[in-house]
């Protein structure tokens, strides 16, 4: 054996197109933010990554299933469930990206600040809002995150996996911190989720080397052939197996690993944290079913409890605290808290409908999560949003279809049928019944009752609360980009509530890993 | 009356009845293919129509209504078309199915959403399209200056669409769709000019009264997903034999509950009077012509279902000459005309209950007097909303008259719904409604008394009280308010009443001598004539014509030739009890409302005191103590939560550990 010699993997780019698409595509827009002027860069940015995103998906489509497989020295897998979920991810970023474009016409600000790296209330920020300076930075920032959670959900290596994640958290952090107002919270907010992301991938980190050396490898394929001839090294396996999950649920916000969850939620700009929500938690959740379900599949009895106990507490504390939450977007924080255990429901069941139940619930939460704090960013009191429930109050008689369409997803948050709240919830809660986790199903229906609760708190204030109680809080008229945002979200939350069977097939089609 | 043949009467019956049993019971639809398999283009139109209007906002004001009344008559072109296509199948052949999509799919059930093209839904796709249309035409004229325009004409199209899904689907769960369907637009439309609190709580009320009927509808479907494992058409009629009588029976009353509720039928009939707050084309298109016959349909279509179950069947026929009476006794007594016409849709829908209530043998007539009344009655609430129209909107019936000569067009397509409707020989009434007064007489034993002679006796009471409104309007002297300025109205509205005057003259001689009707719809409800009627059908006839005579004669002599009070005058007791519709809304507050209220009331305060104080109280107390203790945790400091994070992990590796 050479020892030495570096021979050059095997590639197949057209399997990868739809990635290397949108990181050239936020390579380009970073070259855009160096020469363009700072009057087209909004012109220019927005288009681009629009484009770039759904050219991606164009590829995803049309060259996807006909490429899949395993490639790049058995590091990145291209099967089902990768195409299913960065379709996925893509489709949601062109609305989360649409909702981050909103400037109102102009008339109002958008969510961003002029300046990211000055101190608050600084000469600096005054200079920069003088000028008139904008963030477009936010674009290649989002393709770029974008392209990190695609890889997220193909990595089949432990150290690929890893290389993602930082790829998709990185220019989170720095998006969670640019809120043009309460900036302050935005930055604090932004510095949390770095120091406890670094935090959560050193856990990760030591139990991928736990791994590595229980398995003399990092690829899945490896680690669960180590495992299924029994090696005997369990003192590495089942550390290793729970540490490196440490990292993936710290990123969808499981309890104990959610502290950072609402206060980030509030700190960061409302249509960043939506593309957050969403779009983190389809990949975070990729990547731990294809860890869970491929590399360490074999170890499922160690594991299985953990993962149970994690979804259980999860329902259960995010609901709790949901319900004395008095800011609007706090509450859907501990709302995808409580979501997140509803998913991990899903994954627990551990067969082919565990997968095609964790995607399809993470396909209607999505859907609904983005048009929702597209509607918080509209709702606003003498310019700044307007977060507390009780600004609220008696939105229905002032903006009937903005309160409408909210109190519509707040249905489907509450999983009331009709919604693809519902259908989701069925669909893991079955999951997980059928393989034997009733009590878990159990603890998830009464989770989702105390969780409606807040829900209806939030309704009955936009319906039947008095509109004299909230002086000054107006809806902003949204731009084509966010109401089209909104009524995708809303379109899909209900066809997928009515009529659940296409995705469901859909999800069931795609549901099979690439070992 | 040549179609009559006596001396084989009773053969045919038996012989009928035979043929019945395999016949029409389970409709095997063929897929559609060529034209027919765009049927779903039917329902589509006008959806996109209510779409467009509804979510196009004020751009679309200009050009919205016509856009509506073009896709109304788009669906009506196709109707056409898929009928020319199906006249090129043999008889026996002319049920089509085009599938849509698979709705739900779980485990054992499996319900897929799909329309049903056959005789019976195209005879109501025509009914429902072509009057349908020229309403949509005649509200250009009628809505011209209301600035709700475009949202008028959205919920039209979204009615028109709703009734044709309602009369197209190939199941109940389909059909309940269209059925809520209607019923939201009755719901939106009645309440159209909602700033007017009587009209929004008239509103309330169809919708209210409608959702009773719809418990039956619904219970009736629950029975049949638990007998037969599924909802459409082919499979429920076509596993009916195997079911018990009970369950059969059942079935037949909670469908018959929902017709009630749709159709106006007694006990559920409160709503439709007041539904009269609604645009008058709407009371015409909704109230009178369409929607409100849908009930017929619901019990013709279940005729697989009530061909086993005689029980029901005799229930629906009580149900029908129950209303039927209370619908004319109510008539004689209105003085506001829609209401008084309103009356007599209830009275005429009466009729076309019975008919089906008397079984395979009354369903065609059902059927024919609905599209004949559909015609007739639409002509003379188009006619009442064009005298409206000339009256400064009025209409109390004692400060009209004499109008005839100032609106002529109107008194005379009016004259002829007027003829139709009381049975004026070889008009479109006469035909359809005759028959069912046959058919009634031709029941065994004590029905064809009882039958017989109720629908005997309202035809004598039709022809009276569509005469006194004829005549209150029309003749007699003029008694109008002093800034009334009769009128006649824009072409636009005259031309779609002609039509349906036309139609209300020779529709029955077109559709029955000829047996268009009869063979158009004999693939659904197989071959049937009535047996030997209890009296000689020409008895029976110069019977109807002399009670017709009787009744209009004396309207003419009541309100014709004398001079009409300008108030209601003091009256009996009788005309009392049917000025305020029999009490209905008492009895329904004593029986139900004041019940229901008290019943609430008492939950609120059992609620507030026993619930929210102990049950709710500890639950809530204990959730929030809870949530307190868990918020301490959520501090804001990067350690603590770093901390949290560490103890999670160690308790996860620990309890593993542990558990090892």
């Amino acid at each position: 054996m050479g020892g030495s010699m570096f021979v050059a993997p095997e590639i197949n780019y057209t399997a990868l197109l739809p990635m290397i698409i949108v990181f050239v595509g936020g390579l380009v827009g970073v070259t855009v933010e160096g020469f363009a002027s700072r009057r087209t860069r909004y012109a220019v940015q927005v288009p681009l990554s629009v484009a770039t995103l759904v050219l991606a998906l164009l590829a995803l489509v049309l060259l996807g299933r006909d490429n899949e497989g395993i490639t790049a020295a058995g590091t990145v897998a291209v099967d089902g469930v990768t195409l299913a979920l960065q379709g996925l991810v893509l489709v949601l970023s062109v609305l989360g990206l649409l909702v981050m474009s909103e400037r109102f016409g102009g008339e109002q600000p958008d969510a961003f600040t002029q300046s990211g790296v000055s101190t608050p209330g600084s000469a600096e920020e005054t200079l920069a809002t003088k000028v008139g300076a904008t963030t477009t930075e936010v674009y290649p920032l989002t393709l770029m995150s974008v392209g990190g959670m695609m890889l997220f959900v193909a990595a089949n290596d432990l150290i690929l996996l890893f290389v993602a994640l930082e790829i998709l958290s990185l220019p989170l952090y720095v998006l969670a911190g640019l809120a043009r107002r309460r900036r302050l919270l935005s930055q604090e907010a932004s510095l949390k989720y770095f120091l406890l992301g670094s935090f959560s991938s050193a856990f990760y980190l030591f139990g991928a080397v736990l791994l590595y050396g229980y398995a003399g490898s990092t690829r899945f394929s490896d680690i669960a052939a180590a495992i299924s001839s029994n090696v005997g090294m369990d003192g590495l396996l089942v550390p290793g197996v729970l540490l490196v999950a440490v990292g993936l649920l710290f990123k969808v916000g499981a309890v104990p690993f959610h502290a950072w969850t609402p206060d980030v939620y509030q700190g960061a700009p409302t249509p960043v944290t939506g593309f957050m929500a969403a779009c983190t938690k389809v990949a975070a959740f990729g990547a731990m079913l294809r860890v869970l379900y491929v590399a360490v599949e074999g170890a499922r009895l160690e594991w299985q409890p953990v993962i149970a106990v994690v979804a259980a507490l999860s329902m259960v504390v995010g609901a709790l605290l949901a319900i004395v939450q008095t800011d609007v977007k706090r509450i859907l924080a501990y709302s995808s808290i409580a979501h997140a255990g509803f998913i991990l429901t899903g994954v627990v069941a551990l067969d082919v409908a565990g997968v095609s139940s964790t995607m399809f619930y993470l396909a209607t939460y999505g859907f609904m999560t983005i048009p929702a704090f597209a509607i918080v960013a509209l709702v606003r009191s003498a310019g700044t949003e307007a977060t507390l429930v009780d600004q609220w109050a008696g939105l229905g008689r002032r903006s009937p279809w903005i309160a409408a369409s909210f109190t519509f997803l707040l249905m489907a948050f509450a999983g009331i049928p009709l919604t693809s709240g519902f259908t989701g919830k069925f669909a893991v809660f079955s999951a997980a019944v059928s393989q034997g986790w009733a009590w878990l199903a159990v603890v998830g229906v009464l989770a989702s009752a105390v969780t409606a609760y807040i829900y209806f708190v939030l309704v009955v204030q936009m319906w039947l609360g008095d509109p004299g109680d909230a002086p000054g809080t107006v809806v902003v008229r949204p731009s084509w980009m966010t109401s089209f945002a909104i009524l995708v979200g809303v379109a899909i939350t209900l066809a997928l509530g009515v009529m659940p069977s296409p995705v469901l097939d859909l999800a069931q089609s795609t549901a099979a890993f690439l070992r | 009356m040549s179609v009559h043949d006596l001396s084989h009467g009773l053969a045919t019956l038996s012989l009928a009845a035979a043929e019945h049993e395999g016949g029409a019971s389970a409709v095997h639809a063929t897929q559609a293919d060529g034209l027919a398999a765009f049927g779903w283009l039917l329902v589509a139109l006008p959806l996109v129509g209510a779409a467009v209007l509804l979510l196009g906002g004020r751009t679309t004001d200009r050009w919205g209504p016509a856009l509506a009344t073009a896709l109304s008559w788009g669906s009506f072109a196709v109707g056409v078309l898929v009928i020319v296509q199906l006249t090129g199948l043999a008889p026996e052949e002319r049920s089509l199915s085009v599938p849509l999509w698979d709705w739900v799919s779980v485990g054992e059930l499996s319900l897929s959403a799909g329309l049903l093209l056959d005789p019976l839904s195209l005879a109501f796709v025509m009914l429902i399209t072509f009057v349908g249309s020229l309403i949509h035409v005649y509200s250009l004229g009628y809505m011209a200056d209301d600035p709700d325009r475009r949202r008028f004409f959205a919920y039209l199209n979204l009615f028109v669409a709703a009734m044709l899904i309602l009369v197209l689907a190939d199941s109940y769960l389909l059909l309940f769709v269209g059925w809520e369907g209607v019923g939201l637009a009755s719901y939106l439309l009645i309440g159209f000019w909602n700033w007017n609190p009587d009209y929004a709580a008239a509103a309330n009320k169809a919708f209210v009264v409608n959702r009773v009927g719809d418990v039956g509808l619904i219970t009736a479907m629950a029975i049949m997903l638990a007998t037969f494992g599924a909802l459409d058409f082919a499979t429920v009629h076509g596993s009916a034999g195997g079911a018990s009588d009970l369950t059969l029976t059942l079935i037949g009353l909670a469908l018959l509950l929902g017709a009630c509720g749709k159709s106006a039928q007694f006990p559920l009939q409160s709503w439709l009077g007041d539904a009269m707050a609604g645009p008058t084309p709407v009371s015409a298109l909704i109230h009178a012509a369409t929607m409100v016959t849908a009930g017929v349909y619901l019990i013709a279509r279940s005729q697989a279902i009530y061909d086993l179950t005689p029980d029901a069947r005799l229930v629906v026929a009580i149900v029908g000459a129950v209303t039927l009476l209370y619908g004319a006794f109510v008539g004689c007594a209105k003085d506001d005309i829609k209401k008084a016409l309103a009356a007599s849709t209830m009275s005429q829908i009466g009729y076309m209950m019975l008919a089906v209530g008397l079984g395979p043998v009354g369903y065609l007539y059902a059927i024919f007097h609905l599209v004949t009344h559909g015609f007739f009655k639409a002509n003379m609430f188009l006619g009442a909303g064009s005298v409206m129209h000339a009256m400064g909107n009025r209409v109390d019936m004692r400060r009209f008259g004499a109008l005839r000569a100032d609106i002529k067009i109107t008194w005379l397509t009016f004259m002829a719904g007027w003829l139709a409707i009381i049975g004026f020989p070889f008009t479109a009434g006469w035909y359809s409604k005759d028959y069912i007064i046959e058919t009634a007489f031709a029941e065994p034993g004590w029905r064809a008394w009882v039958f017989g002679g109720v629908a005997l006796l309202g035809a004598g009471i039709t022809a009276f009280y569509m005469s006194r409104l004829f005549f209150m309007t029309f003749f007699g002297t003029a008694r109008w308010h002093e800034d009334a300025h009769p009128h006649e109205s824009p072409l636009v509205m005259t031309v779609p009443m002609m039509v349906l005057a036309l139609g209300s003259l020779v529709l029955g001689v077109v559709l029955y001598p000829t047996g268009v009707i009869t063979g158009w719809l004999e693939p659904v409800f197989g071959h049937a004539e009535h047996g030997e009627p209890l009296i000689p059908v020409l008895a029976i006839q110069i019977l109807a014509f002399v009670l017709m005579l009787v009744g209009a004669g004396l309207a003419w002599v009541m309100y014709g030739r004398r001079e009409v009070p300008q108030t209601a005058p003091e009256a009996g007791p009788l005309t009392r009890a049917a000025r305020r519709d029999f009490y209905q809304d008492g009895v329904n507050d004593a029986l139900f409302t004041g019940p229901t209220m008290t019943l609430a009331r008492t939950s609120v305060e059992v609620d507030s005191v026993l619930v929210e104080g102990t049950v709710t109280g500890g639950t809530t107390g204990g959730l929030n103590g809870l949530s307190r203790v868990l918020r301490r945790a959520q501090n804001g400091f990067v350690r603590s939560y770093a901390l949290t994070m560490l103890l999670g992990v160690v308790v996860i590796l620990g309890a593993v550990w542990v558990m090892q």
